[in-house]
């Protein structure tokens, strides 16, 4: 960014601790907060904007570990350009590209390509997740060493959308990724228990005629891989945990010291399996909708640490892959745009959480897990680190707007949320002290 | 009634309306001319995307004896894989006409997300979607039951439930849209039904639902039924593991030649065996059980042309108001739509 870039104050905003306080970005970086920002920013030279957050929240950029941008492959569902529009519009400033395109990203080929997408796109920053088998296949290791060192030095692998379901292949992983200190995220799901599975089993798949997607396939491969990462001491990340039993088994790992982390998703914060009565395809998702039980213990764990991080699983899927049967209709939903308010609603609202707490699990847990440097540079208090990159999100806490699908920059159309009133919506977002997002609206990318 | 989905949301009085106008079609049936005009001009579709020749051809014969036009549909395989979309398919055959689409699927849910996805306005009639519902089949297996209960108590059959009779379902409930419709049913008439299975084969959540549950075949038949209604069991089954072998499971849950015998001690005096059909002999039933004269499996498939066209008359007839419809007058003088 050239010294005569604009500088940009933002203005009575009330942070994550709790105060209000203005916040002064120059040159990309959060050069101040605090009374000296405003003293700072008059004394300073050239052109100076000022962001009026009074009455609004100002959160780090959030960080997603779990976005399915589609490119390459299913540009007609998303590309990077638009998922990174609907990141920005969402206030996040880093996603992480599942690896499951076509072609895989297996290969550092693949995950450069995504990673110049991402730049050139210049929303937000995209780290592409890493294949952890060649072909998502479950049989060999891809070349993780090569995609760590790649331009897009990824840190997070994942089949996501699949299950590393050999154990000695997951052992292997976890103890490879050690080299460069990555991480391996595991999609967890036992393939055998959950072949052909439409919805959560319970009594209500048994009524509506739809195979069981049942808990303890979940369960029972979070409990072998916290075993293995214990026995190999390595870091573990669990993505979507859908059930109250998968919360217990992370609770006793980490009591034990495992390095686990895992991630809830906002549908899983919000959304039960009564939804499926209605056969829409919108409601279909993996892992499933699950009871009211269990989203009650997500947002417990969330709330005592137990979960560390909200990833979206952003899932956009074409209208014809979502307008038919059941049964054959594509699994997964968009999130990046509502993330913000379901936290909001499920979390805060319902008073489990204060603002530093989603701070916690939408900024500064998930970058530490992806080991980035530049993202959530927050305080566990709240309190921002000046001097850090300038990737901060204002919000505005206190609307409350009908969820139009039509009116979200993702291609997809695929939200659950349809129809349904949320509190809070994004204003302003800075991605390395640029405004992606100004007043609500996009403004422009960033370039490099 | 605009639609029939399930029988899980029949109110009691909209079953009794179905069974009532079912036995005036039946008089119909047993006429020399078994046609009546009620749905002249109007045009039924039978959209089955599962083979199933029986349900077909009983829906083909119910309509064509109320007089309507009826257009078959058949398909094997997902839509999707063919390349054409449900959506599609029936916005074009409304486009040809159709006033009623009867669907068999293969997707559980399919037809009620046909009603309510607004692709068309035609009423929709479920003719067994996936593992979940087959209405038509339970509203059959009902009347038959009605009837055998009115003969027992020499009383007729309209108008009335089958409170206090006891009726034991046999096998694979966990993959049987006629359990599961049976069992709804069944119970919004009053009747009183057991499960009876191998674990395996019992859907998840099954102590909720409003039944006994049994793993004794033996047991349940010593409870004194008035009625036994074998599931078809797909010996496939087997090699998913859901029992060792089909001579395990005969043994354990196959309508023998003794369950025979003990039916006919312990059961009521005039208890019956029923089956959705086909059957397989030697497995799920005994040459002997499927030939008995307690098999009612003829009646049931005449009962269920008539109950087909009570459904078909009462979707397409729009009418709102409870009781039974005064069939022939009504329908002769009734404009055309
Ligand atoms: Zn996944």
């Amino acid at each position: 960014m050239s010294p005569t870039a604009p500088r940009y104050l933002i203005s009575g905003g009330t942070l994550p601790d709790g105060t209000t306080s203005d916040m002064l970005i120059e040159d990309g970086l959060l050069a101040a907060v605090g009374p000296e920002a405003r003293s700072r920013a008059e004394a300073g030279d050239g052109p100076l904007e000022t962001v009026d957050a009074s009455g609004r929240i100002v959160l780090p950029g959030l960080v997603d570990l779990h976005t399915h941008l589609r490119e390459p492959g299913r540009e007609d569902a998303e590309t990077v350009e638009t998922g990174t529009r609907a990141a920005a519009m969402g206030g996040f400033t880093s996603v992480h590209a599942m690896a499951n395109s076509t072609p895989v990203a297996d290969s550092a080929g693949v995950v450069e390509q995504v990673w110049q997408l991402g730049r050139e796109a210049g929303w937000c920053d995209v780290h592409p997740v890493g294949a952890v088998t060649v072909g998502l296949a479950g049989e060999r290791l891809a070349e993780l060493g090569a995609m760590a060192a790649s331009r897009a030095e990824v840190r997070v692998f994942s089949d996501d959308g699949m299950c590393v379901a050999d154990p000695v292949l997951m052992r292997r992983a976890l103890e490879y990724v050690k080299a460069f200190d990555g991480v391996v995220a595991q999609h967890a799901q036992e393939p055998r228990l959950t072949e052909g599975a439409q919805m959560n089993e319970g009594e209500l798949s048994s009524v509506l005629g739809l195979s069981g997607w049942p808990a303890v396939a979940e369960e029972a491969i979070i409990a072998r891989d916290v075993l293995l990462a214990q026995h190999v001491g390595s870091r573990l990340h669990v993505c979507h945990v859908s059930t109250a039993g998968s919360v217990e088994i992370i609770r006793w790992a980490k009591e034990r010291g495992i390095e686990v982390t895992a991630e809830a998703t906002p549908h899983h914060l919000l959304l039960t399996e009564e939804l499926v009565r209605s056969y829409d395809p919108v409601f279909k998702v993996n892992p499933p909708l699950r009871r009211e039980a269990d989203v009650m213990a997500l947002r417990e764990g969330l709330a005592d640490g137990t979960i560390d991080t909200v990833g979206t699983d952003h899932a956009p899927h074409t209208a014809e892959t979502k307008e038919c049967e059941w049964t054959v209709a594509a699994m997964g939903m968009t999130g990046l745009e509502t993330a913000l308010p379901v936290v909001q609603h499920a979390l805060v609202d319902t008073g489990l959480m204060d603002w530093a707490g989603v701070s916690r699990i939408l900024s500064s847990t998930p970058a530490r897990i992806a080991r980035l440097t530049d993202q959530g540079r927050i305080s566990a208090a709240g309190v921002f680190e000046t001097g850090a990159p300038a990737n901060v999100t204002v919000y505005d806490p206190n609307v409350r707007r009908t969820v139009d699908p039509a009116t979200h920059a993702t291609r997809s159309r695929n939200s659950p949320y349809r129809g349904m009133e949320l509190p809070g919506q994004v204003t302003d977002v800075f991605n390395h002290g640029h405004p992606v997002v100004r007043d609500r609206a996009l403004a422009t990318p960033r370039t490099h | 009634m605009k639609h029939l989905l399930s029988t899980q949301d029949l109110s009691l009085g909209d079953a009794l309306r179905i069974l009532d106008t079912a036995e005036e079609m039946s008089a119909v049936s047993g006429r020399e001319v078994k046609k009546l005009p009620a749905l002249r001009g109007r045009t039924v579709v039978n959209l089955f995307l599962e083979d199933s020749t029986r349900t077909r051809i009983s829906f083909e014969a119910a309509a064509k004896r109320l007089s309507a036009d009826v257009i078959n549909f058949t398909g094997k395989g997902t839509s999707v894989s063919k390349g054409e979309s449900l959506k599609d398919t029936v916005q074009t055959l409304e486009a040809i006409g159709a006033d009623a689409i009867v669907m068999r699927h293969w997707g559980s849910g399919a037809a009620a997300q046909l009603a309510g996805s607004g692709w068309i306005t035609s009423s929709v009639v479920n003719a067994g979607d996936g593992t979940h519902e087959h209405p038509t089949q339970a509203l059959l297996d009902a009347l038959t039951l009605r009837r055998h209960l009115a003969r027992r108590h020499g009383t007729a059959p309209r108008g009335t439930d089958l409170s206090g009779m006891k009726v034991v379902i046999v096998g694979d409930i966990l993959h049987s849209r006629v359990a599961r419709s049976n069992l709804w049913l069944l119970t919004t008439l009053g009747a009183e039904v057991t499960l009876a299975a191998p674990p395996t084969l019992m859907p998840v959540g099954v102590e909720q639902w409003p039944c006994q549950v049994t793993y004794s075949l033996d047991e349940a038949i010593a409870s004194g039924p008035d009625a036994v209604m074998m599931l078809r069991v797909q010996s496939e089954r087997m090699h998913e593991a859901f029992f060792p072998s089909a001579a395990e499971y005969t043994r354990s849950w196959g309508l023998t030649d003794d369950r025979l015998a003990l039916l006919e001690s312990a059961g009521a005096d005039d208890a019956v065996i029923m089956h959705p059909g086909p059957m397989n002999r030697g497995l799920e039933i005994s040459a002997a059980a499927a030939d008995s004269v307690r098999n009612t499996a003829l009646e049931q498939v005449a009962n269920g042309v008539s109950v087909r066209m009570a459904v078909l008359y009462l979707v397409l007839s729009g009418t709102e108001t409870a009781g039974t419809p005064d069939l022939v007058p009504s329908a002769a003088r009734r404009p055309e739509a």
